[in-house]
């Protein structure tokens, strides 16, 4: 930049992460700013009063000055976008920690301008379009294969024209692999592999579709009973220690989507450690590839720049409908949602603007809507036509554990399932500890997908599950007051099964590995196991077999430890659980035979 | 460059306000010396703007004269320095860390900015080596790794002080590697102080570094004093290879200090009175727990939070617990029995035990112990319910044992005074006192151990 014709001007205030800058002849909201020619601090233009800017700073302010020189570099706070982004860890503005490390060490020192991909690797770019073709925004014109995903290369937004030259050949990401004959501008447009989008401004899509496949998370209670859709929105309340963090890692691990977003917004170090520990030991198993090539990680933790941690969930969702646009599922994941408001409301505070409930500012709801409203099933803008989705699921953390706070209600008005973790079933080490009376899903219309092509029953079972529970929740204080013995053997059976139903298939060990992932098809026979000893014991009990013989069954601890003992590749162990379970269950009716 | 300003215009204790001259680059952060008829006080820059200068004073702002030339305010051009050195080991500090113990004074081997700095998420190490307390149900069922921050969250009158000294003096990585016991006290009283002096004596301090800030020291001071702390604890584990266990007795005197400043401050405050950034401002100091891959050393925090009016759900042990990997809680129930150390297991939890402990570590069946004492304990607490309902004649043979069980566990197990346990003598007497509900119950360990390590009842 011509050294005359930078904008520049001095700073006035400096309050935390927010500082006051005078002196700008040109700027705007959203405007980069560098801060202080010394010390080289990122911030952003959020405010302008009276022409005086108000900055958000992306690193400490402690040691920065009064009237230092700050810099409009007057580009808006944007992702690099293109080959090179999967199997990354970036922090909330996405400068890459692995290049950081290398030039600070184990400890992140600030004033750092790092570029988010590598200059320098070639990719090797396949065009799937001609010379001569017709192109505009949004068109695929070829890709590059990342790991195992195409990744495709589309024209962006403002140009449109013929192609006059395109190649294929090895190229980085700064070279050009196509021109354009740009309709109405003299000059072509060159296409590179990299391109650029601001991370407040949603990226355009042709249309919203309802989503109707599940995802498929390898967790029961969520599958069966609580289910997500391709596309859906959903968020998971809980005190601390009820585990969010293992549930998001677990999702991260197993759900079936091309590509992760992981945001640690705002929490532990070592649970990022944790992760970047697990992943290359684990395996997609849909190609058998390290699971870190289709995760983009973003560590922003909880003593790391509270500004950037702000920016972490935008910078997260930017990238994920870069790839949505490909025409891939992206699942992205927020950990925690929570420590993201809080970022809000330390620099609402900051700015003295009029707090509402909780200390949050007014407009933590349309931020909150910002951020939830850009998931969906969407049809992409560009040929060919293709779909593509993001899926949210962010982590609450409520103070004190209380869902009436700010950012728990506020969040259920915009995800449309409702994961409610419990601290008493937490306590009794019933994990996930997902509370089956406050929870929810919305998405009740995933029954067709589920029976024509994944397993059938789903809705039936269902709905015996949660009749079971709702009729075990009414018996409970009975029960407690006269103790289980003396109710009558139907209800006494109800509160057996619903114990076995919790032990044996809502607990699910995150740590088990035979547990941990549980295959829709596993889930599916392990509970029809369940079901049929509960069905098939109740008509004998209707028969006036006693309920002590139920108790007493043998099978009954191999299938209550079968979710531990039987692992995906197995299945066929639960068939034959299933034909002892009919075999012992036909003894006993042969033995009443007489009676009944 | 130094600045001297004599036009000081508002004093609100701690702070200082004052107008600067426009063309003063007064830095963010920057120390202040305050020269007033007394002597010389130390603040730091809070905020700054070409309309006000917000000063916090250390040593509090009594006796400074506003509109008399006798206060002189010296802007420095430097942040917050301390000198940390290997020589500190053995000795006693106070809150500034200046040397209370009447021994010389130290020499820095190094200047470090009390701040920190954030440890690169990449380049973490994750935990996974134990260190043993000596307590059961630290080690048997909440085992303490080293790199984790696992609180202490105990309740006014509740023998937390003893705990301490307990850990402090048994703690042991069971290597050879060097292991240093950092003890800050935050706001004590004089006599807890001198209690633990004494207890530390009686094991000796040679391998324990105590920083001590009473509670009639200066507020800003428990700002200080952590930041000090763990400083220091840097320097020696992730410079000098050393296994830093570091005490932070109490944080919620750390916390209420902070709410005081904020509320001078003016700031919008959160929860009951606390500052929105309390969670962001408690993680700097949490986090500075941990492991770096390629270095020998760690640093593992043990905070002490006492609850207010015991509620958990209060903001500073809740916001604790949304940053520590796990708690350990003491239970006023368990201390009126006469249980020492009266930790309840239901609400405690290690959250780093799980890749940690096992064979090569503790022992081969830990977890699947760990796992079942905490079923037992879990299912005698439900039977005590119903047997309080329904009366003990109609209780099961089994329910029975659980029982008995439940009354070893919390009297013997828990129980354990002032003695001190290997992890080999912990899992021993869990043996011991699962043996009361006889093999069949055992379902959460593998068969091997049980025929390993069951120890028969003749009762059974
Ligand atoms: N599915 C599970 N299987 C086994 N243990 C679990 C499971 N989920 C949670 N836990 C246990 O609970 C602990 C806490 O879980 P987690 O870290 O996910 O809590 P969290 O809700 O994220 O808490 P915070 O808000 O403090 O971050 C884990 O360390 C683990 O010990
Ligand atoms: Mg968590």
């Amino acid at each position: 930049m011509n050294e005359n014709l930078k904008i520049i001007g001095k700073i006035s205030s400096i309050n935390g992460s927010v500082i006051k800058v005078k002196g700008f002849s040109h700027q705007s909201v959203g405007d980069m700013v560098n801060i202080s020619e010394e010390l080289n601090i990122t911030g952003e233009i959020i405010k302008i009063i009276d022409n005086i800017a108000v900055i958000q700073c992306y690193e400490e302010t402690l040691g920065l000055k009064l009237n230092a020189i700050v810099t409009n570099l007057q580009y808006p706070l944007s992702m690099e976008l293109g080959p090179g982004l999967l199997n990354s860890i970036y922090d909330g503005i996405q400068r890459p920690l692995e290049t950081i490390a290398e030039i600070t060490g184990d400890f992140i020192s600030g004033g750092l301008k790092i570029n988010a991909l590598d200059r320098k690797k070639k990719w090797k770019f396949i065009p799937t379009v001609k010379k001569g073709t017709v192109v505009s925004r949004g068109d695929i014109i070829g890709y590059v294969q990342e790991f195992s995903l195409h990744h495709e290369i589309m024209v962006p937004k403002g140009v449109s024209g013929t192609i006059i030259e395109i190649s294929e050949g090895n190229f980085n990401i700064l070279d050009t692999i196509c021109s354009i004959k740009n309709k109405n501008k003299i000059k072509n447009y060159d296409q590179k592999l990299l391109s650029k989008w601001p991370i407040r401004i949603p990226r355009p899509y042709h249309k919203r579709l309802m989503p109707d496949r599940p995802l498929i998370t390898g967790t029961r209670v969520f599958d069966l009973l609580f289910p997500v859709a391709i596309g859906g929105v959903v968020a998971v309340p809980g005190g601390f220690g009820t585990g969010k963090t293992v549930v998001q890692h677990s999702l991260a691990k197993f759900a079936d989507a091309d590509v992760i977003v992981y945001i640690g917004c705002g929490e532990r170090g070592n649970e990022m450690a944790d992760l970047l520990n697990s992943f290359p030991k684990l395996v997609d198993p849909k190609n058998n590839r390290p699971l870190m090539e289709r995760t983009i990680m973003i560590a922003n933790t909880s003593n790391m720049p509270v500004s950037a941690r702000e920016a972490s969930i935008f910078s997260g969702i930017t990238m994920a409908e870069y790839f949505r646009d490909m025409g891939k599922d992206v699942l992205l994941l927020a950990d925690s949602t929570s420590r993201w408001a809080e970022a809000l409301r330390e620099l609402s505070g900051r700015l003295e603007e009029m707090p509402t409930e909780g200390g949050y500012p007014a407009y933590l709801a349309t931020r909150l809507a910002n951020f939830y409203e850009r998931a969906g099933l969407i049809e992409i803008v560009g040929s060919p036509k293709r779909i593509g989705s993001i899926t949210i699921i962010g982590a609450v953390s409520p103070g004190g554990g209380d869902f009436s706070e700010p950012v728990t209600t506020n969040t259920k008005r915009f995800v449309k399932a409702f994961w409610a973790l419990d601290p008493n079933l937490a306590y009794a080490r019933h994990y996930p500890s997902v509370n089956w009376n406050n929870s929810y899903s919305l998405y009740d219309n995933l029954a067709e997908f589920w029976e024509e092509n994944i397993h059938k029953g789903w809705e039936e079972y269902r709905k015996a599950i949660n009749y079971i529970l709702s009729r075990e929740g009414e018996l409970e204080n009975i029960a407690k007051l006269i103790g289980p013995e003396n109710l009558p053997p139907d209800q006494q059976l109800i509160l057996y099964t619903a114990n076995l139903i919790k032990e044996g298939f809502l607990i699910q060990n995150g740590f088990n590995d035979n547990d941990r992932y549980s295959s829709p098809q596993k889930t599916m026979k392990l509970i029809s196991l369940f079901l049929k000893y509960y069905n098939e014991s109740l008509s004998l009990i209707r028969q006036n077999v006693p309920f002590f013989r139920f108790k007493e069954l043998e099978v009954i601890n191999s299938i209550r430890r079968a979710r531990l003992d039987v692992s995906n590749d197995n299945l066929d162990e639960l068939d034959l659980l299933d034909l002892m379970l009919s075999r012992d269950l036909l003894q006993i009716h042969r033995q009443y035979a007489e009676l009944l | 460059m130094s600045l001297i300003y004599k036009n000081l215009t508002t004093v609100k204790d701690p702070l200082l306000y004052l107008k600067p001259i426009q063309h003063h680059n007064i830095k963010n952060g920057s120390i202040v010396r305050i020269k007033t008829e007394e002597g010389l006080r130390t603040g730091q820059v809070l905020s700054v703007s070409h309309e006000v200068v917000v000063i916090q004073v250390i040593e509090g702002t009594f006796g400074i004269g506003v509109g008399t030339d006798e206060t002189e305010i010296t802007f420095l051009d430097e942040t917050y320095l301390v000198g940390v050195s290997r020589e500190m080991i053995g000795r006693r500090f106070n809150g500034m860390g200046l040397p209370i113990d009447g021994g010389a004074p130290i020499l820095p081997e190094e200047m470090r900015r009390i701040e920190g700095e954030p440890i690169n998420p990449t380049r973490r190490a994750y935990p996974r080596d134990v260190i043993q307390t000596g307590i059961s149900l630290f080690d048997g069922l909440n085992t303490l790794i080293r790199g984790q921050k696992l609180p202490i969250f105990t309740g006014q009158g509740l023998p937390h002080n003893k705990l301490i000294a307990q850990i402090v003096n048994n703690a042991k990585v069971r290597t050879n590697e060097p292991f240093v016991t950092i003890f800050c006290g935050i706001g004590i009283l004089a006599e807890s102080a001198l209690y633990f002096q004494n207890k530390f004596e009686e094991r000796g301090t040679t391998r324990l570094i105590s920083f001590i800030n009473l509670a009639s020291d200066p507020t800003i001071e428990r700002l200080i004093v952590p930041k000090i702390a763990l400083t220091t604890a840097e320097f020696l584990a992730f410079k000098h290879d050393m296994h830093v266990l570091i005490i932070l007795s109490d944080m919620t005197s750390y916390a209420e200090a902070l709410r005081e400043v904020s509320n001078i401050k003016g700031e919008i405050p959160a929860r009951k009175g606390f500052p929105g950034y309390m969670y962001s401002d408690l993680a700097s100091i949490y986090e500075r727990a941990g492991r770096i891959r390629g270095k020998k050393g760690s640093i593992t925090q043990i905070p002490v939070v006492t609850m207010p009016n015991d509620d958990i759900s209060h903001p500073i042990p809740d916001l604790t617990g949304y940053i520590t990997e796990g708690q350990i809680v003491l239970s006023r129930e368990f201390h009126q029995k006469g249980i020492f150390p009266p930790i309840y297991p239901l609400a405690s939890l290690s959250r780093l035990m799980k890749d940690a402990i096992g064979e090569g570590s503790t022992r081969e069946d830990h977890s699947d112990v760990a796992s079942q004492l905490y079923a037992a304990y879990n299912n005698f607490l439900q039977i005590k319910e119903l047997e309080s309902i329904i009366g003990s004649d109609s209780i099961t043979l089994v329910d029975k044992k659980y029982l008995k069980f439940g009354e070893l566990f919390e009297n013997y197990f828990t129980n354990q005074g002032e003695t001190e346990r290997s992890f080999e003598e912990t899992l021993n007497i869990a043996w011991n006192i699962l043996g009361e509900i006889g093999k069949g119950e055992l379902v959460r360990i593998k068969k091997e151990y049980i025929k390993k390590y069951f120890v028969e009842k003749r009762s059974n």
